[in-house]
């Protein structure tokens, strides 16, 4: 990747983000309730004046129009200040630094526990293809990307929480006890869409001519394997894991409110819940920023391992 | 149409979950007639019974039968996900198919957008715009286009960009076809077999998100009888009533592999190219 394609790479992502804060700025506009109501009484039924909510509005800047209160928001956050969430009586930006470690090592441990289930079974299943081995693997990985996460979720808390009461089923902290079965329930989740990523990307090489000339020029299965095909079977992979990492910064929200995990997600939902829209403005805005600059990483580093892509000049 | 039928007389897999589909369909339709109970009607003495002869999948916390609510979900939850899909379906490819043909300042609006809706996880975003929207089916559902669209106005678009150097096209241009006559007659009978595929292919995959997003409480509301939402209801007895977590659930999960095989199926019969 050249500097010049990395600089484009970084303006739009500039644009893509101003592009979301937009968006969500605008549905803010267009949701029903009123945020400043919420903001003084909370989720509590107590009588509001209308003085003291005009006060606020003013001193907030939400009585100006909008396109005004767009760019006054914007103005503040190229200096890094995203407002201040009234949810958690914090800066938004401290409360992000605050979540983020928990969404982060859930998505390394998922990942990692992804990672070792996938490869061995989608390798094995791809180099035995057509055995019993590779049926069972295809039908486990079938099931496994058809069971809603959520429910996976609750039927892990139900059984080793509940009936063997093997673990805990309180979260609400970050420790290994309380990590296990998220990422059990993240890892099985995705491990049942790599495997079948890692044995497709395997028997797509096996099937190429230079897997013949190997063979015939009596090369051992072995070294076709580990040296020949692994290699150029791993590239494309390494995209898969890069966009699947980085859905899990994003999207493991359904998982974190199941265990409730305080992460990123389990963030988003609750300041969703709360009206607490400059908190949201926050971690969507946020959330996007590191999925492409995760994406960004990898499309480097993709370019750099890839020969054809490194001689094209690429 | 003819390949369809073809299909299920020599593709067995097909056949065998065509039938499947149906026969959900079909349940779905006659909940009202095999429901035992009303999946509405609370009868308060009756709350939290474990499953039993008259309530086989136990009742919940007004005494509602978990087994008509699951029966009744058949039908709310399959027809909000084939309205979504086939939201997204229209509106994603008449998106495509009007940038691939007309190309031009229409074309590279639309996949600009759609470059930026395609470079970030769109779950967070659908959570984002439904709650903010204030959780209902009909936000859930809006929710899930905004982020979706895309994939099928890329496909349709890089499809349409290939049937317009077809012969066929180019002789109906030349011959002053209209746009509306040639994009009838000549490009979308052309393109639609593949975008129903994906359509079909992806029936599980959003059934799985609604759930999720009426699961988080910004989908369908109570009392609506919606899987997702009565897992979410479920959840908080998991200790007491763990049959209200089980049933809507295991529901779910069959209706996603039944789709995601007949999907399977589907592109086997209607794309030739495609080899096992």
């Amino acid at each position: 990747m050249t500097n010049k394609q990395l600089l484009s790479r970084i303006a739009q992502i500039l644009v893509v983000l101003l592009g979301i804060s937009f968006i969500t700025f605008a549905l803010v506009m267009l949701s029903p309730g009123d945020p400043v109501r919420q903001m003084i009484a909370g989720n509590e039924d107590i009588i509001v004046s209308q003085q003291e909510i005009d006060a606020l509005r003013h001193e907030l800047g939400l009585d100006k129009p909008f396109i005004f209160q767009y760019l006054d928001w914007l103005g503040r956050a190229v200096q890094g200040d995203f407002g201040f969430s009234y949810m958690v009586k914090k800066p938004v930006v401290e409360q992000l630094m605050e979540s983020l470690p928990a969404t982060v090592i859930l998505a390394l441990a998922s990942t990692v526990f992804m990672l070792l289930v996938s490869i061995p079974a989608g390798i094995y299943s791809a180099v035995k293809h057509g055995s019993v081995f590779d049926y069972v693997v295809r039908g486990l990985t079938f099931i496994g990307v058809s069971v809603p996460n959520f429910w996976m979720g609750l039927m892990l808390l139900w059984i080793f929480g509940l009936k063997l009461r093997l673990l805990p089923i309180v979260g609400g902290r970050v420790s290994l006890e309380t990590l296990i079965l998220p990422a059990l329930t993240l890892g099985i989740v995705m491990a049942s869409k790599f495997t079948r990523q890692v044995r497709t990307a395997v028997l797509e090489e096996l099937n190429q001519d230079y897997v013949v000339g190997a063979r015939a020029r009596g090369m051992s299965e072995n070294h076709i394997l580990w040296k020949e095909v692994l290699p150029n079977a791993m590239l494309p992979l390494i995209t898969l894991l890069g966009l699947s990492f980085g859905n899990l910064l994003g999207g493991a929200a359904v998982v974190e409110i199941v265990f409730s995990w305080p992460g990123l997600g389990y963030l988003a939902v609750q300041s969703i819940i709360y009206r607490d829209f400059q908190l949201v403005q926050g971690i969507v805005l946020w959330i996007a920023l590191m999925y492409m600059v995760i994406n960004l990483i990898i499309d480097a580093s993709y370019n750099h391992l890839d020969p054809r892509l490194r001689k094209a000049g690429r | 149409m003819q390949t369809l039928i073809n299909g299920l007389k020599t593709n067995r897999a097909f056949a065998v979950t065509s039938f499947f589909v149906l026969l959900l369909i079909a349940v779905a339709l006659a909940a009202p007639l095999i429901a035992p109970y009303d999946p509405l009607e609370a009868t308060m003495q009756n709350a939290y019974l474990a499953p039993n002869a008259d309530h086989w999948f136990g009742t919940d916390k007004l005494g509602r039968d978990n087994f008509s609510r699951v029966l009744y979900g058949a039908a709310y939850s399959l027809s909000s996900v084939l309205l979504l899909v086939t939201v997204i379906f229209v509106i994603g490819t008449t998106l495509g198919v009007v940038a691939g043909y007309f190309g031009g300042k229409v074309d590279v609006v639309i996949m600009r957008v759609a470059d930026m809706m395609i470079s970030f996880p769109g779950m967070i975003l659908a959570i984002a715009i439904a709650g903010i929207l204030g959780g209902s089916l009909i936000n859930a559902i809006i929710a899930l286009t905004v982020v979706t669209w895309t994939k099928y106005a890329r496909l349709a678009r890089s499809m349409v960009l290939k049937v317009k150097k077809r012969d066929f096209v180019e002789a109906a241009i030349v011959n002053g076809g209209t746009s509306t006559h040639i994009l009838w007659k000549h490009i979308l009978p052309n393109i639609l077999p593949l975008m129903v595929i994906t359509a079909a292919s992806d029936i599980g995959a959003m059934m799985m998100e609604l759930a999720g997003l009426s699961f988080l409480g910004f989908g369908s509301q109570p009392p609506a009888p919606e899987w997702g939402l009565m897992l979410n209801e479920g959840r908080q007895q998991l200790q007491t009533a763990p049959w209200l977590m089980i049933f809507p659930g295991l529901a779910i999960f069959i209706t996603v592999v039944i789709f995601n095989l007949w999907g399977d199926a589907l592109r086997d019969v209607l794309d030739p190219r495609q080899e096992e």
